[in-house]
């Protein structure tokens, strides 16, 4: 027997000494949810494609982002990013600028020409999607990614629906919209643009086997305000669609915004852009109330924009209205005051919220709507077989997002429901909560703040706001990730167990357990960082 | 990619490895190569620090020496729990011989291969606390003063843990042990006894002395292959939590290690020819209950009755060592 250096008597080796039977429990690596991905509404699975672009491997971490959604340059303009507000790594010090990674990937996929391939196998069913805002484009590039033949149906003569014509060119550019959505053209989904329809059932005879209802919600909430003849009173919607369109709003040197939502920031902010020297919006409760998302709000003061909280338009003239002050009762809503001012101002553009357009419905009344809205059942389905709807017409959150999610999730049920199947949702409320990560092992890093045009500059003209990261900050920024819940090879496991049991299985491989020799410590479980391995009974 | 070099922030250095690491950036342990100068099979408690510690430091010199290391082993759970007969967990050429004596032997080992003009191979000596602070030290001290080519490695898990958990001279005050138990009106270990070896062997002013625990595995690797780097006698002090003597949970291992690191109960530094050359800051201090409740040798300090009283004075012992040691730099002392 040959002998290992300067050993000179046989001896056995303790191999033969299987120490794995004194084990009660066993560790096991698991994957478990990262918050981040719980609270997409896109259902992104934000720390898988963070995992990938760590390495620089940008476009297997931008194809991992499309699985879910085709829109990773816009949503890093306008999603709100409800996946950082409950980010673990907050706590430690600041959450990871997760919005910002999107971006660049999304920026960077466009600057590369990164295309989806079309599907290899057609299904042989059609689908009509009518709508070709986000849930409707998302429904259409997930139903075409499964090989079914798609058409697009919108009224509007180009497509992006609110991301159009209701969000400005100064929060996401014109060029940045078109290329997501080529992308889905390329992929082989009809658009027929200009293209109202009038009857869904009419659309159903024509051998399409499902519908996607996704009209949004655009009829402008009215507000009932005494005002004389010559008044200019406006709607928000029809503004931002008339600048999208080219065709210039008369709004006049001093502008009134009634409202406290997102539409009223952006419709404000237009109007400065526009020539108005001044836009003040009056809203009736206060800033911490209003619907509209912080970061709007604090752009939008930046750009000079006024704010009266607790205020309501109660007469409009032609050259000035008068307001109310309100104030706020014991259970915390506005109540008048009787105190009243004048402000001067040339129109008034209400933005008081939206209604969905049920018109188009036209003789379908077996399609139920409740309150204003479509109510779905767990699939998106409509209570007409094979209609499904999803975006602001349901019942839901009404943003960028939200429609991007339901676009994925309908067209996942419309294609089970093609194929007589059921789509079988993949449960996983295994939450990863701070306590259960290891910060010890995570060096504190602060996130990188976008840069942003200075406010007077920017109030000008309509050249994007926030501008991106470079690829040297993006991977930064991706690098913080704590990687909650999933392993991201940090090697820890495999260096703290007192038995070697832990076998390293190389780069994107993980680890295993050798089961021979792990005694059931736990010390790899409580050294994990990001909480991957878990003690489990033994047999 | 763009020129700059990018910082690793995810994990910085902490961790083990990390795919994204360089693998010169690594440390030892995070190769899937590497030697397991001590493996598997051994019989060491679940959680084991001590079995810990020896793999991390022997692998490391390993690699230091190119595997050319001898290990001259004193009798403790060490000896105990990897060498059963007919069985051995180690992969190294391994020698021992008594309680008190590996200190000698080891100086033997380097003498003899002295004579032989084997210049390459290297002499450890290790052994616990027990046969390093009491038994072996008159030997210890006798290598350190002869400036013998060897590296000495304790491994301190602050008893005689094989034999009962008895109390050794590196038994800290207040903990309880077989033969300091937790009755009276100073419970557990006495005050103002035991030895604190790495100071005296900085006192033999030999050419290297550091201390260092299982919870910080690149600084302790750092350690011996600097050690390595020096001929003549060297001492390497490693705190390896003992779950068995400790009442700790064997999950908890490495934290325990790393709270009395955080605490400044242990004092991480180097020191070359008896001047302390650097020290380990503190990243996140923390104070000497959150180490003490962890464990069961110190519960009685919790119940029935707190006894602010004596942790209170082990919290002046950390607070002692973080300004001795500079362990905190620029601090104003307080938590």
């Amino acid at each position: 027997m040959e002998k290992p250096f300067a050993i000179t008597l046989s001896v056995n080796s303790s191999l033969a000494n299987h120490t794995g039977s004194w084990r009660v429990e066993k560790p096991e690596y698991v994957h478990r949810m990262p918050p981040c991905n719980n609270a997409c509404p896109a259902g992104e699975n934000i720390q898988n494609w963070l995992y990938i672009a760590e390495d620089g491997s940008y476009e297997a971490a931008w194809r991992a982002l499309i699985l879910e959604n085709p829109f990773p340059a816009i949503m890093g303009r306008v999603c709100y990013h409800p996946c950082q507000s409950v980010c673990n790594r907050a706590e430690l010090d600041e959450a990871v600028g997760i919005n910002s990674v999107e971006r660049f990937l999304g920026d960077h996929a466009i600057e590369k020409g990164w295309s989806i391939p079309p599907p290899t196998v057609e299904s042989g069913f059609k689908v009509l999607v009518i709508g070709a805002g986000p849930a409707g484009l998302s429904a259409a590039y997930h139903l075409r990614s499964m090989g079914h033949s798609v058409t697009v149906r919108d009224a509007t003569h180009a497509p992006g629906g609110m991301m159009r014509y209701g969000i400005p060119k100064y929060r996401l550019p014109r060029e940045v919209l078109d290329a997501e959505i080529n992308r889905i053209k390329d992929m082989g989904v009809q658009f027929e643009m200009n293209t109202r329809v009038d009857d869904v059932h009419e659309a159903l005879n024509e051998g399409f086997s499902a519908v996607f209802l996704a009209i949004g919600a655009q009829l402008s909430k009215r507000a009932y305000i005494p005002a004389s003849e010559a008044a200019r009173i406006l709607d928000a919607i029809k503004v931002l669609h008339d600048v999208e369109e080219g065709n210039q709003p008369l709004l006049g040197r001093k502008v009134v915004v009634y409202g406290g939502g997102n539409t009223a920031m952006d419709v404000a902010r237009t109007a400065k852009r526009l020539g108005a020297e001044e836009a003040i919006i009056v809203y009736r409760r206060t800033r911490d109330k209003a619907p509209a998302n912080d970061e709007e709000i604090t752009e939008a003061l930046e750009e000079g924009i006024l704010v009266k909280w607790l205020s309501t338009v109660k007469h409009v003239d032609e050259k000035s209205m008068q307001i109310e002050k309100m104030a706020l009762d014991a259970d915390g809503y506005p109540q008048p005051t009787g105190e009243f001012e004048t402000l001067e101002a040339d129109s008034l553009i209400l933005a008081l919220g939206q209604e969905v357009d049920f018109s188009l419905l036209g003789n379908s009344a077996d399609i139920d709507t409740k309150d204003g809205v479509m109510p779905v059942d767990s699939t998106m389905m409509t209570t007409h077989p094979g209609i499904f709807a999803g975006g602001d017409m349901i019942p839901a959150e009404r943003t960028v997002t939200t429609g991007v999610g339901h676009g994925k999730k309908a067209a996942r049920n419309i294609d089970a429901w093609l194929r007589k199947t059921v789509y079988e949702k993949i449960d996983n409320n295994d939450l990863v909560t701070y306590e259960q990560l290891n910060t010890w092992y995570y060096t504190d890093a602060p996130h990188i703040v976008r840069e942003r045009l200075e406010a007077t500059r920017r109030a000008k003209d309509f050249s994007e706001v926030v501008k991106g990261l470079d690829e040297s900050n993006a991977l930064y920024e991706a690098r913080r990730c704590m990687s909650c819940g999933n392993c991201f090879e940090c090697d820890n496991c495999f260096g703290v167990c007192p038995d070697n049991a832990i076998i390293k299985l190389g780069p994107g491989k993980g680890f295993e357990i050798n089961l021979d020799y792990c005694k059931g410590c736990g010390i790899c479980v409580s050294e994990c960082p990001s909480s991957s391995i878990m003690m489990v009974p033994d047999k | 990619m763009s020129a700059a070099p990018i910082k690793f922030y995810q994990v910085g250095s902490f961790a083990i490895g990390n795919r994204l690491l360089s693998p010169e950036d690594r440390s030892i342990q995070s190769d899937p190569e590497r030697t397991n100068a001590l493996t598997s099979g051994h019989r060491a408690c679940q959680g084991c620090g001590e079995a810990l510690g020896a793999r991390y430091a022997l692998d490391a010199a390993m690699r230091a020496t190119d595997d050319k290391i001898i290990a001259v082993n004193a009798t403790g759970c060490l000896e105990v729990f990897s060498t059963p007969y007919p069985e051995s967990s180690w992969r190294i050429a391994w020698l021992h011989s008594l309680f008190g004596n590996a200190p000698a032997v080891a100086t033997g080992v380097a003498a003899a291969l002295k004579a032989q003009g084997k210049s390459d191979i290297r002499v450890i000596g290790q052994g616990g606390d027990g046969a390093t602070v009491d038994i072996g030290f008159g030997a210890l001290s006798g290598m350190f003063e002869r400036n013998d080519d060897v590296l000495y490695i304790c491994y301190d898990n602050e008893a005689y843990m094989n034999t009962g958990v008895q109390r050794s001279g590196a038994t800290p005050p207040a903990a309880r042990t077989a033969t300091t138990q937790a009755v009276g009106e100073n419970p557990g270990n006495v005050f103002g006894q035991g030895k604190n070896l790495p100071r005296i062997a900085m006192a033999h002013e030999i050419p290297y002395v550091a201390t260092a625990t299982v919870a910080d595995l690149r600084d302790l690797e750092a350690k011996v292959i600097k050690a390595m780097s020096f001929r003549g006698a060297r001492y390497i002090h490693v705190l390896v939590p003992c779950p068995l003597g400790w009442g700790s949970e064997s999950c908890d291992t490495i934290k325990i290690a790393r709270l009395a690191t955080q605490s400044g109960l242990f004092p991480v530094f180097e020191a070359e020819s008896g001047e302390v050359t650097s020290s380990t800051p503190i990243r996140h201090r923390v104070k000497v209950e959150e180490y003490l409740k962890l464990q069961i040798r110190y519960s009685h300090l919790f119940s029935p009755n707190r006894r602010d009283d004596v942790i209170d004075l082990l919290q002046a012992t950390a607070d002692k060592n973080i300004s001795r040691y500079n362990l905190i730099p620029d601090e104003s002392g307080s938590i």
